[in-house]
């Protein structure tokens, strides 16, 4: 409506979250206008996601106080925030595929005449809320007939419905594509017409400087600012994100600068011509030599862990050609990577990762052992021997081999999975953001290790959101934008990370 | 305090107090007689062969993360397959052709546990309902197998491996006893145990590190139904006829029991053979001990029940801390309390 927004429906303020061991929200302010559409922008890890649950009833909040429509709130639970008008719809629709359109709009609170079910109301009052959203779909067809976005935009119309001042919108163009996109796009300016307040969370730059009139960034729980989009260049609002100043930037990696030397004649490990999957990453070519450490660069969700796990088999290519040393290779799945050399460590090192039942020794001696097939066990005292040395080498504490996996801290989780993937003897080690979450020591001798392993001939893929590691390890570096290899560069003198940067913003060549 | 703190410690002493139990109310506990060991001990040895077979193929199952319900009815399978074969041998007492036939409805019972894991594994379907399809049609399968008749055999080799005595001791007690070693040695000293107890853990996580499921996955249900035949041959024997009906009934209820009474998770990953040979003769002691003291028939189910409840109660880490927790001043003495 044509109301001025000086009033913010919905005021934030000093918001503060702990959990063991972490604070998640640092004192962050966020205010939420109606009739805007606002970005919530950070790296993985900065707090988004707990910020909207602190709005949704699902964390209670630690320290602060939240304000709607000028009155103290304590969101006590989901059900709550949707009382106060808070609605959200999640990347994965959270409704009943198999129930007709009208029922997941109205389930719950269905229209009734004397305590029967009306649905002939129910249907018209479906029909009529979606054709404000400009959908015109049969609304007694069951929901799975209809497309990932209608189904979205069903959920948006409930949401809408439940007399939403507030919309939450966690990542819904994640698995939409271009069309789709606009059709929400043009839901959201409609409702954004009607006075509704959008937060709206998206890892696609573009999408936010299309629909996006303002974006508060944050960055490891604590607010970096609040920029009116159109006023906030793309380099800056990456710079901001990811958080290190240009100057500091370049600084650090001058003196951690190392020789970047190798040999002109190294031959080619894996080739990938056109590999791409639909819907993960578009096709990108890639060449990866002995002894070469490739770092991927990109935002979160540009498509850098969807590259990696292709390479891995992991998951599928659907297109295009990989050899290894030469001869073409079909991954079908992670045993054939394996069988060819290449290791892989996912960034998920919880759920993907370690097997948190199981010790530290038999977790190192997993993919060794996987290999080798269950009627070929590695002889104990072997074993011993192997766990030890990598118990000292990579320095993982404390110092027991016995110890359940789960026990350990994250930084020496993620080296006892380097230890199950260095014992393989790979000739390519894939590693998705090694040093994530781990603490500075840790992070110093993981990249150490890398380097040396490259200088001992091994070829490494380093996929990070630090750029300043990227930077520092790398012989050469693809960057990534919405799912697409975008530039591939040489690190050599010119290469900086405003050089990167620019190309992750723009995705031009310049 | 350690040994209070260990997972087998209560298993292990309800056990004790039950055997105690029977010390006092059965006649004989355990003496030599004829020339074998005689006495409600030995009862309880023979008869937890059967049990402890089958929660051996379900512990190995349930480290998967899977469940296998159809046990009972490949029992029934089993048993029906070999007294239909059995009866029609001119001479039933012939070892040799006896051994063949039980060697076939093993196969059999494999073959059951076969077609189980290609449907979890191959098929997708889940656990508990993939077998939940043979544990209903078994039953109806062992029927048909039998023509709706209990079939009556007269064969002493066959009835050997129930109620027969090697070395003073039961024959069905050594059988288990076998088995109980062939699964040791075959998880143990292979790296079976440590890539099932992998894809338990984490199926994705086991992926990554290049172990394929699908074949440990379909080799478990294998163990489960071959084990499930054995354990259905003693149970005929011992009866010396193929009881469709009631051979195996509800006895993967009490092979689940003995899985969970010994340590191993439902959710899967690490497992314990030897909780699992303690849970199954758990339950065992605890059918005689219920006979012995003279608990009318009626109440024997929930006599049953009580205890499994108190086990199961006893085993909870958040039960101990409410119920003696509460009853002592907080920090200082916790470790006099289960003593």
């Amino acid at each position: 409506m044509g109301e001025p927004a000086t009033n913010p429906v919905l005021e934030m303020t000093g918001i503060r979250k702990v959990f063991p061991g972490v604070v998640a929200l640092d004192g962050v302010d966020f205010r939420l206008y109606p009739g805007e559409v606002h970005a919530l922008m950070g790296e993985n890890g900065a707090g988004k996601s707990t910020l909207i649950k602190v709005l949704t009833g699902v964390y209670e909040i630690d320290g602060g106080d939240i304000r709607l429509n000028g009155e103290e709130v304590r969101i006590a639970g989901p059900i709550a925030a949707q009382k106060a008008g808070i609605s959200t719809v999640y990347q994965e629709v959270n409704l009943c595929t198999n129930l007709t359109v009208a029922e997941n709009i109205f389930i719950g609170r269905e229209p009734r005449t004397f305590g029967k079910i009306s649905w002939g109301t129910m249907r018209k009052r479906a029909a009529e809320l979606l054709k404000r959203l400009d959908l015109d779909i049969d609304v007694s067809e069951p929901l799975s007939r209809y497309s990932l976005a209608i189904q979205q935009m069903v959920a948006i119309a409930r949401a809408v419905d439940i007399q939403a001042h507030v919309l939450i919108l966690d990542e819904p163009t994640s698995s939409l594509d271009a069309s789709e996109v606009e059709q929400l796009f043009r839901v959201m300016r409609r409702l954004k017409a009607d006075g509704v307040a959008i937060l709206f969370v998206s890892h696609f730059l573009d999408q936010i400087y299309e629909i996006s009139d303002r974006l508060t960034v944050l960055r490891n729980g604590q607010l970096i600012g609040e920029y009116k989009t159109a006023e906030l260049p793309q380099v800056q609002l990456v710079e901001r994100m990811i958080g290190k100043e240009l100057a500091t930037l370049e600084s650090l990696e001058d003196k951690a600068q190392r020789s970047r030397k190798r040999t002109a004649a190294a031959e080619p490990i894996l080739q990938a011509k056109g590999v791409g999957r639909t819907g993960a990453i578009a096709p990108f070519d890639l060449t990866i030599h002995q002894g070469e450490v490739v770092g991927l660069a990109g935002l979160l969700g540009s498509g850098r862990t969807e590259l990696a796990r292709l390479l891995f088999g992991a998951d599928r290519a659907d297109q295009g050609e990989l050899s290894i040393d030469g001869k073409p290779v079909t991954l079908r799945d992670p045993q054939v990577a394996m069988k060819r050399g290449i290791a892989f460590s996912s960034e998920n090192r919880r759920t993907e990762g370690i097997i948190g039942d199981l010790s530290v020794r038999e977790n190192i001696i997993l993919a060794l052992q996987a290999a080798r097939g269950w009627t070929r066990p590695i002889p104990r005292r072997k074993q011993d021997e192997i766990v030890d040395k990598y118990i000292k080498a990579l320095s993982i504490r404390p110092a027991d081999p016995e110890r359940p996996v789960r026990n350990l801290s994250g930084g020496n989780q993620q080296k006892v999975l380097l230890a199950r993937w260095l014992i393989t003897e790979p000739r390519l080690l894939i590693i998705d953001e090694p040093t994530r979450g781990i603490d500075v020591g840790a992070k110093a001798e993981i990249q150490k290790l890398v380097a040396e392993l490259s200088d001992g001939g091994m070829a490494v893929l380093f996929v990070s959101a630090e750029l300043e590691e990227v930077l520092r390890l790398s012989h050469k570096i693809a960057v990534l934008r919405d799912r697409r290899l975008v530039e591939e560069l040489d690190n050599s003198a010119g290469v900086d990370a405003e050089r990167i940067m620019q190309t992750i913003a723009s995705g031009a060549t310049s | 305090m350690t040994i209070l703190k260990n997972r087998l410690f209560w298993p292990a002493a309800i056990l004790l107090a039950l055997l105690i139990v029977n010390v006092f109310t059965s006649n004989q506990f355990i003496t030599l007689q004829d020339g074998h060991l005689f006495g409600t001990l030995i009862d309880i040895l023979r008869g937890s062969a059967p049990l402890v077979l089958v929660a051996l193929g379900m512990t190995l199952v349930i480290s998967t993360g899977g469940i296998d319900l159809s046990v009972g009815s490949v029992m029934a399978i089993s048993g029906a397959v070999a007294c239909l074969l059995i009866k029609d041998l001119g001479n039933q007492n012939a070892v040799g052709s006896v051994l063949l036939i039980m060697a076939v409805a093993i196969a059999v019972s494999a073959l059951l546990g076969l077609w189980n894991g290609s449907l979890v594994a191959i098929v997708g379907i889940q656990p508990i309902i993939a077998t939940l399809i043979l544990m209903v049609a078994g039953r109806g399968l062992a029927q048909l197998i039998t023509d709706g008749q209990i079939i009556n055999v007269q064969s002493s080799p066959y009835a050997t491996i129930a109620t027969g005595f090697f070395l003073t001791l039961p024959v069905a007690f050594l059988i288990a006893v076998a088995a109980v070693a062939l699964i040791t040695v075959l998880t143990r000293r292979t790296a079976l145990g440590l890539l099932l107890e992998s894809v338990g853990g984490s199926p994705s996580a086991s992926r990554l590190a290049g172990i394929r499921a699908k074949r440990l996955t379909i080799m478990v249900y294998v163990v489960s139904g071959a084990f499930s035949g054995l354990a259905g041959l003693i149970y005929s024997a011992n009866i010396k006829s193929a009881d469709s009906i009631y051979a195996g009934n509800l006895i993967e209820l009490d092979a689940i029991l003995a899985v969970v009474i010994g340590g191993t998770a439902l959710i899967g990953g690490r497992f314990s053979i030897l909780g699992t040979v303690l849970g199954a003769i758990l339950i065992q002691t605890l059918q005689v001990t219920v006979v012995g003291i003279g608990v009318p028939s009626k109440a024997t189910l929930l006599f049953k029940a009580v205890v499994v409840v108190v086990l199961c109660l006893s085993q909870s880490a958040i039960f101990r801390e409410k119920v003696f927790g509460r009853f002592k001043p907080r920090p200082a003495v916790r470790a006099e309390v289960p003593a």
